[in-house]
């Protein structure tokens, strides 16, 4: 399995291949969110929203054989997409490769740039609530 | 006689610029309109020149500044067809403008079990000052229900009136839609039960006509940075005998006759609604933009505004996928619509990276984007500096999106 530095140099370089043209950067992170798993209906309440996202996420992990396996979605398109690059990231990994990443990938693909400084947040907001979980899951083995 | 587009945009400098690599399309002149260089001027002027505290200095400086802070109110009194500039009372904003009617008039004159009418498309400035009343002093709040094409509907409003109705609080143009309200026939309708009536007007008073005599309302509130003036300032226009009769709404400085520990007597109107130093270069600033409108002229400005909405709607009404929402038949220019399968956000988002400025969410408009089932809208709103070319690429732009998801 590819490290999470390998994984987010993929993306970077994926990325660079569009270039400055921000609409079609805009639709490819929304294309993305069509490689979201559907995300099981009876997780879709409130207890799932993450807080500090304009629009609404719901993210669920669940953690199997000591690795986390997270699901998640949106009502908007963009932040499917971006949510899905997360998931892409640290999907499948123990709490502690989850917690010990360095997140690069946001800011070297210009996020904010592209997206504004709300939606990065929101991003921003998304990826703390994933490690959360990963500690969450963490405190729960070593105990 | 159609207007020189080019003339106009050459006096507003924020226009000529690119965003994110294409010239700036601003739609988004229902929030804020921008500012020709004369009220920009203006501002600067004062500053440079004249800034000193005005009313009560008794130096030439004082002087200058009251004399054109004065005369920007009686412009705004012409603009308005007021009898008199006492009648213009300065505000922070429309919001400022309706809470001081809510708590002075609405606290003196409204009680238990009277009631407060308003409209399913009011701006939650047209509602929560008249909930934090009725919580207060046990008045009920009624709401005239819509048409799903966004237009009031009369025969439901009539039912609501009574003699328990003591004030019709309407908002004269919808913000999120468009829709322009027949304010005429629900004035006379109110004060035949011997109502009272606040015009909001914040979306309408850059685009229509105005003439608070010929309307008969009782308050009409309006913010300046709608009017291509300077941000942070308002207008509470009301009648005197009504002005007179209630109490001032903030104490402090400029609002007195005479103060003593004992007992304070209050100032003439307007200056009893206006305490403390009040927004001195944006009311002098106000004045030449008032001024763009009138030479430009009320009618022109609407026939060309309208002009742009018919070519939009003509461009995008065959559209797969995109939905207008607000559809009455007489409109300010504002184009509402959603794209089929996508959230307004994403849209709005796209619209960005093309360098065009569009309104997205549900516009401080929650129960009307209830009403309609919506979650919110996209929002394209139009002013004089707009252009015909701006909106082919507008609607160009807007059917690439929809194709996206509407194949």
């Amino acid at each position: 399995m590819s490290t999470i530095t390998d994984i987010q140099n993929e993306i970077v370089a994926e990325f660079e291949i569009l270039g400055d043209d921000r609409e079609s950067t805009i639709f490819y992170i929304m294309e993305l969110g069509g490689n979201l798993e559907p995300y099981p209906e009876d997780f879709r309440k409130e207890e799932y929203i993450i807080k500090g996202c304009q629009s609404t996420v719901w993210l669920l992990a669940e953690e199997k054989e000591g690795k986390i396996h997270f699901q998640a979605d949106s009502n908007t398109d963009i932040t499917k997409g971006l949510i899905s690059l997360l998931i892409r990231v640290l999907n499948q990994r123990s709490p502690k490769e989850i917690l010990e990443a360095d997140l690069d990938f946001i800011p070297r693909i210009g996020m904010g740039n592209i997206l504004g400084s709300q939606r990065s947040n929101g991003l921003v907001a998304m990826m703390n609530q994933m490690k959360r979980y990963a500690l969450a899951f963490q405190t729960k083995q070593n105990t | 006689m159609p207007i020189d587009v080019n003339l106009i945009r050459n006096q507003f400098p924020l226009l000529h610029q690119e965003v994110n690599g294409n010239p700036l399309i601003y739609f988004d002149n229902a929030a804020t309109t921008q500012k020709p260089k004369m009220v920009l001027d203006a501002m600067h002027r004062y500053y440079e020149v004249d800034n000193s505290n005005i009313h009560r200095g008794a130096h030439t400086l004082a002087d200058r500044a009251t004399q054109h802070f004065e005369d920007a109110r009686e412009s705004i009194r012409a603009f308005l067809g007021a009898r008199e500039s006492a009648e213009i009372i300065f505000t922070r904003g429309t919001t400022e403008g309706i809470n001081l009617v809510a708590k002075t008039f609405g606290s003196t004159f409204i009680k238990k079990g009277d009631e407060i009418i308003i409209s399913t498309l009011e701006h939650h400035s047209n509602i929560v000052p008249w909930q934090m009343l009725c919580e207060q002093n046990g008045a009920v709040l009624r709401v005239i229900p819509i048409t799903d094409t966004g237009e009031l509907i009369l025969e439901e409003f009539e039912k609501l009136l009574s003699s328990k109705t003591k004030l019709v609080s309407l908002v004269h143009a919808s913000n999120a839609l468009g829709t322009i309200n027949p304010v005429k026939r629900i004035i006379d309708a109110a004060h035949a039960v011997g109502a009272k009536v606040l015009l909001d007007g914040a979306q309408s008073t850059s685009h229509l006509e105005i003439d608070v005599l010929k309307l008969n309302c009782d308050f009409l509130v309006f913010s300046a940075h709608k009017l291509y003036g300077p941000t942070g300032l308002g207008v509470l226009y009301g009648k005197r005998e009504l002005l007179e009769a209630m109490p001032p709404f903030l104490g402090g400085g400029e609002m007195i006759q005479d103060v003593t520990f004992e007992k304070t007597t209050y100032a003439n109107l307007p200056f009893k609604f206006e305490a403390g130093t009040p927004s001195i270069a944006e009311v002098i600033a106000f004045k030449p933009a008032l001024d763009f409108i009138t030479s430009t002229g009320k009618t022109t400005i609407h026939q060309h505004e309208h002009a742009l909405l018919q070519y939009t709607v003509e461009l995008l009404q065959d559209v797969k996928g995109v939905i207008p929402v607000g559809t009455a038949t007489e409109k300010i220019a504002v184009f509402s619509f959603n794209i089929q399968s996508m959230h307004p956000f994403d849209v709005g988002q796209l619209l960005d990276a093309r360098g065009i400025a569009v309104r997205t969410g549900h516009h401080c408009t929650q129960p009307l984007m209830r009403r309609l089932g919506l979650e919110g809208t996209v929002r394209a709103s139009f002013a004089v500096y707009n252009t015909l070319a701006e909106v082919e690429v507008f609607a160009e732009a807007v059917a690439k999106i929809a194709k996206l998801k509407n194949k």
